[in-house]
């Protein structure tokens, strides 16, 4: 009878721990900003950015809408649009928070070039000194011209061994550096960034992304025919989707559509950094790669990793990325990690479409949607400000006010790890090693932690500098003292001349 | 039972077998021979082992510095936690048996448990200290816990490895070959035991359906 219950008692307890590991959390309602912690799970968090105003063409004082525009560039106050569809560029200067004026809008140039016309346009870029760059895709050419729409030179196709001289030019995206160097991604060139001298020489490829494969599809490879072989996918690098320059001179590449496999080992990145070596120098220490959600389950028929289709770069270093696939921005601080995350794909205000380009003037952003022709401008609430604030402080070196306004975000968001890493930091240049550490403990931040603790030690190991040799001392010298007495005692008592 | 308790010599003898632990982890060979064949390991030892090794285990998620374990609290079921060392180790020790028996291993079942406990002794005996020490690092030292994490793992396999050697009399060769054939052992165990629980489960659900099936035409 007893070996039953404990039999039965054995399997009942088994059945408890093969049962346990099935409960699911339920679905919840998410908030519209979010973020991702430690652990990669989603943390609701305050609206970082809010929407200020959709603008569509009307809105402007336009009489034709935008046809599915796909650039946009912001220099100062002025914003270019690139109204693809249309062949016009629309030159409209903001004046207030909510003021815009067109300035002007145009589709020819001046001056001593065949082709006078703008042709499907899909990015601009505008110097300091005011020269446009222009992809004018449908005429097979970057064109430059100067402030008053004369004719400077042009960007023909790249002259090198690896491309076709019969292919067409599809320029899509460009950057100019500050020495007049252009910088552009073209369709169907996948060695990377077309580079040109300011004179418009082809001057090379740079910054081509890493090829990717698979092992096992190499293995394949090595054994299938020559007409399989051509029927497979080739290793090809990606090429990039759009690219930014920062106020630094990096640009900054954006690359969506990767493979899933290979953005999850990191053979893949999403956005990369390039010097002037081509290279990549993202900083990426944050938990997680910089490639946007984490989850890409199907959900609302959206599928996959976040394809990231524009990127811009804030002045204090945190760069933002404009994912098409659900519709989403991510921000991202130097260290890279997640800053917020926030948007979808729908409707309403602050919601997109088909999102194609995003820039920034100031801490404002402005989104531009290529189906829906509008323009989408977000202003940072207070939490976001905030957030800024204490980045700026930091990188100002004014540490007190930095860890402060940390201190008012976590009032705000108790959930964002920031801003305990934040105050953490601020407090570990203060010297206050203790506190520090316990605000790092608390979002599991090692790194710091060890500088802060490391520093602790120290401080400690000095200020206990004599307990410690004492502590010592006492355990080597007892021990010893107490075997010499012992032996001193044993000699006495073995020793002759006590002996009676 | 209770009056074998009051004695003075049982624990003598308790203590004694546990600290034989101590020797065994530095005289494997010698140490799990007499273990069984001079009878001087205990159940009561060998139990001692293994609670303080599943013990440690649990205060390892609380205690250890963050900078080498995040645990995920929300995750953690203490049981199944406990589980995923007590259980191998039972489908182990059944394994084991189960087929040294049919190759003239020697050892019994209950001597098969206790040379396993006692061969689990490194894990306490260097995890403790390292638990602790765990606080007073930085990363850049991390190494030397790592290392001397891996050590006594390895240590209490090397010793696992002897202990049976020793209990069943085989040889190097024969040992090894039955250690990895019992956890071939183990797979067929846990095999057979989701065949159990996904029979019984029908087998409820059977005569649960057709109680609900009566009282519908009742």
């Amino acid at each position: 009878m007893k070996r039953i219950i404990r039999t039965i008692g054995a399997l009942a307890l088994g059945a408890v721990v093969l049962a346990a590991p099935s409960m699911s959390a339920s679905a919840m309602e998410r908030s519209y900003t979010y973020n991702y912690d430690y652990w990669g799970d989603v943390q609701d968090s305050p609206d970082f950015y809010t929407v200020t105003k959709v603008y569509t063409a009307p809105d402007f004082g336009l009489d034709l809408n935008f046809s599915s525009p796909e650039g946009m560039f912001i220099r100062d106050n002025m914003i270019y649009i690139c109204d693809t569809g249309n062949n016009r560029i629309v030159q409209i200067e903001r004046t207030g928070t909510e003021q815009f004026e067109v300035v002007r809008i145009f589709d020819t140039m001046q001056g001593n070039t065949d082709v006078k016309n703008i042709s499907g346009p899909t990015d601009i870029y505008v110097s300091e000194e005011g020269d446009i760059y222009i992809c004018d895709k449908g005429n097979a050419r970057i064109v430059k011209m100067d402030s008053n729409l004369n004719y400077i030179l042009q960007f023909d196709l790249p002259v090198d061994s690896t491309v076709s001289a019969e292919s067409t030019f599809q320029p899509s995206k460009l950057v100019v550096d500050t020495a007049g160097r252009v910088y552009c991604i073209a369709t169907s060139i996948n060695q990377g960034l077309c580079k040109y001298e300011s004179d418009g020489t082809f001057s090379g490829f740079v910054g081509a992304t890493p090829v990717t494969y698979d092992w096992m599809d190499y293995i394949w490879k090595k054994f299938a025919t020559q007409e399989q072989r051509q029927r497979m996918v080739s290793f090809v690098p990606t090429a990039y989707d759009n690219i930014y320059m920062d106020q630094e001179g990096f640009i900054y590449a954006c690359a969506g559509g990767q493979d899933e496999a290979d953005l999850d080992s990191g053979a893949a990145d999403a956005v990369r950094k390039l010097n002037l070596m081509g290279s990549d120098i993202l900083v990426q220490n944050g938990e997680y790669p910089v490639y946007g959600d984490l989850y890409w389950g199907e959900g609302g028929g959206y599928e996959g990793p976040s394809y990231f289709t524009d990127v811009t770069v804030l002045d204090n270093d945190i760069y933002i990325c404009l994912d098409k696939n659900r519709g989403r921005c991510f921000g991202y601080d130097d260290q890279g990690k997640t800053v917020f995350c926030f948007g979808g794909n729908g409707n309403m205000d602050g919601y997109f479409r088909r999102p194609t380009a995003i820039d920034h003037m100031g801490h404002d952003l402005m989104v531009l949607d290529s189906l829906d022709c509008s323009i989408t401008l977000f202003t940072p609430t207070e939490f976001g400000e905030l957030v800024y604030q204490a980045i700026e402080q930091f990188d100002a070196g004014d540490y007190n006010a930095s860890g402060d306004s940390w201190r008012d975000v976590m009032e705000l968001d108790g959930n964002y790890d920031l801003a305990y890493i934040g105050i953490g930091r601020s407090l570990l240049r203060q010297e206050e090693y203790h506190e520090a550490m316990d605000y790092f403990e608390l979002k599991y931040d090692d790194e710091n932690y060890s500088k802060a603790y490391k520093q602790y030690r120290k401080e400690w190991v000095e200020d206990h500098i004599v307990v410690i040799v004492i502590v010592i001392l006492v355990l080597f010298l007892v021990p010893l003292s107490i075997g010499r007495i012992k032996r001193i005692r044993h000699e006495i008592d073995i020793a002759d001349i006590f002996r009676v | 039972m209770i009056a074998a308790l009051k004695k003075k010599e049982t624990f003598q003898k308790y203590l004694k077998s546990l600290r034989f632990a101590l020797y065994c982890t530095t005289h494997p060979l010698d140490g799990f021979w007499d273990l069984t064949h001079e009878k001087r390991g205990t159940y009561a030892a060998a139990n001692t082992i293994l609670i303080l090794t599943l013990l440690i285990r649990v205060m390892k998620l609380r205690y250890t510095s963050f900078i080498f374990m995040t645990v995920y609290w929300e995750d953690i079921n203490i049981f199944l936690y406990i589980a995923s060392i007590a259980f191998p180790l039972a489908m182990f020790v059944v394994g084991n048996w189960g087929l040294t028996t049919l190759f003239d291993g020697k050892g019994r079942l209950g001597q098969v448990y206790m040379a396993s406990c006692y061969a689990l002794t490194p894990y306490p005996l260097m995890q403790f200290p390292l638990m602790i020490f765990s606080n007073f690092v930085t990363v850049d030292e991390a190494e030397f816990y790592s290392a001397l994490s891996a050590i006594s793992l390895v240590w209490a396999a090397l010793l696992f490895v002897a202990a049976m050697g020793q209990i069943h009399e085989f040889n190097m060769g024969k040992n090894i070959l039955f250690i990895f054939a019992s956890l071939f052992a183990m797979l067929v165990i846990v095999f057979i035991l989701l065949l159990f629980f996904s029979m019984i489960s029908q087998g409820i659900a059977y005569f649960i359906s057709l109680a609900k099936e009566i009282m519908f035409r009742l």
